[in-house]
């Protein structure tokens, strides 16, 4: 293995779940503010993955008051404090960009039940 | 003497003590071993030379007789790498190791190294020049321009910057913060880019104002023992 890889693997992080694209998850990010520090929560659908090792990225989308909000976040960030998954969504593409241009119920993703069934299971 | 040989291992990021993500490039600085003293009485100067990377036994065959008596004379190996640093004061022997110790996070250093060729390039990617218009009848794309006046000077001035080759040159970057290091396994971590691709030959200068005591006190520590 290539000493960058090593060095990566050492930090990074295994308290996370696994997800993919078109997963609806709730992101705790951790804010600082002053000396104070708070939660703050993100829920929308995860429309990318980037990158590899400790550099990889994921992008959350929601629509916020009528207007699309995207969030990109490094995964292994210690700003990340939790990551739940909401819903699988069924999806067939790496990348949802094309939920970019869609509105209303059009955005919306079906749900992939064999997940939910054994969410539900365990 | 401030310096050291090393190796670009590539680039990563780390999150620092407030969660920022801070781009890095990993450099395999040292072990390097002192080779050769020179003084003022004898060679004008006072100067250490040290070696980097010791050349496998099997490998031998490529060194010329010469460039081994200079190290078997020495009882060293050979290396693969020679530098040579101007030391003021200080003393060496041969066969004296240089590691990272003397290094701390925080240091500032400088780093140089050998930039990646980029072949025969124009004015717009060598020199930063701004081109012409893309469109409107001009025929003036990424082209030079005018390089000159007329019968008078009559001559194009040297140094003016045309297209050529560009990279393959030595360049040093400054002032590079020292944010980690790994002494166990010779790794330290700067925070930016440094010239060269992955696993190209660098040289690393602490510019610490006490690095050289630091040095020093490194030198009397190993003496004690």
């Amino acid at each position: 293995m290539n000493i960058i890889a090593k060095l990566e693997k050492e930090n990074l992080r295994q308290d996370l779940p696994q997800f993919q694209p078109g997963d609806t998850v709730r992101v705790s990010t951790r804010i600082k503010e002053g000396d104070k520090e708070r939660v703050q929560i993100f829920e929308g659908v995860i429309i990318r993955l980037s990158g590899s090792g400790l550099r990889k990225t994921f992008t959350v989308r929601k629509i916020s008051y009528g207007v699309g909000v995207e969030r990109i976040l490094p995964l292994h960030s210690p700003t990340i404090a939790k990551i739940e998954i909401v819903m699988r969504g069924k999806v067939r593409r790496a990348k949802l960009y094309y939920l970019r241009d869609l509105t209303g119920r059009k955005a919306r993703l079906e749900e992939d039940e064999a997940f939910g069934l054994a969410a539900a299971k365990s | 003497m401030n310096g050291l040989l090393g190796r670009k291992i590539g680039m990563t990021q780390i999150f620092d003590d407030e969660s920022n993500q801070v781009p890095v490039t990993v450099i395999q600085a040292g072990p390097c071993v002192v080779t050769q003293t020179k003084s003022l009485a004898k060679e004008g100067y006072d100067a250490i030379q040290i070696g980097f990377e010791e050349v496998p036994e099997k490998k031998n065959y490529r060194l010329t007789k010469p460039y081994i008596g200079h190290f078997k004379k020495k009882g060293l190996k050979p290396f693969k790498h020679l530098k040579e640093f101007r030391v003021k004061g200080l003393q060496f022997q041969v066969g004296q190791v240089f590691n990272l110790s003397p290094f701390k996070v925080g240091d500032y250093v400088d780093v140089i190294g050998i930039s990646k060729g980029k072949g025969f390039q124009g004015v717009i990617k060598r020199h930063g020049k701004h081109g012409g218009p893309a469109s409107h009848g001009s025929t003036l794309h990424r082209s030079t321009g005018s390089i000159g006046q007329r019968t008078s000077p009559g001559e194009v001035f040297k140094n003016m910057k045309l297209p050529g080759h560009m990279g393959v040159d030595r360049v040093t970057v400054r002032h590079l913060k020292v944010v980690k290091l790994r002494p166990e396994e010779n790794l330290l971590f700067v925070r930016g880019a440094v010239p060269g691709a992955n696993s190209d030959l660098l040289v690393v200068q602490n510019r610490a104002v006490d690095f050289e005591k630091r040095l020093s006190a490194g030198v009397e520590k190993e003496e004690k023992k």
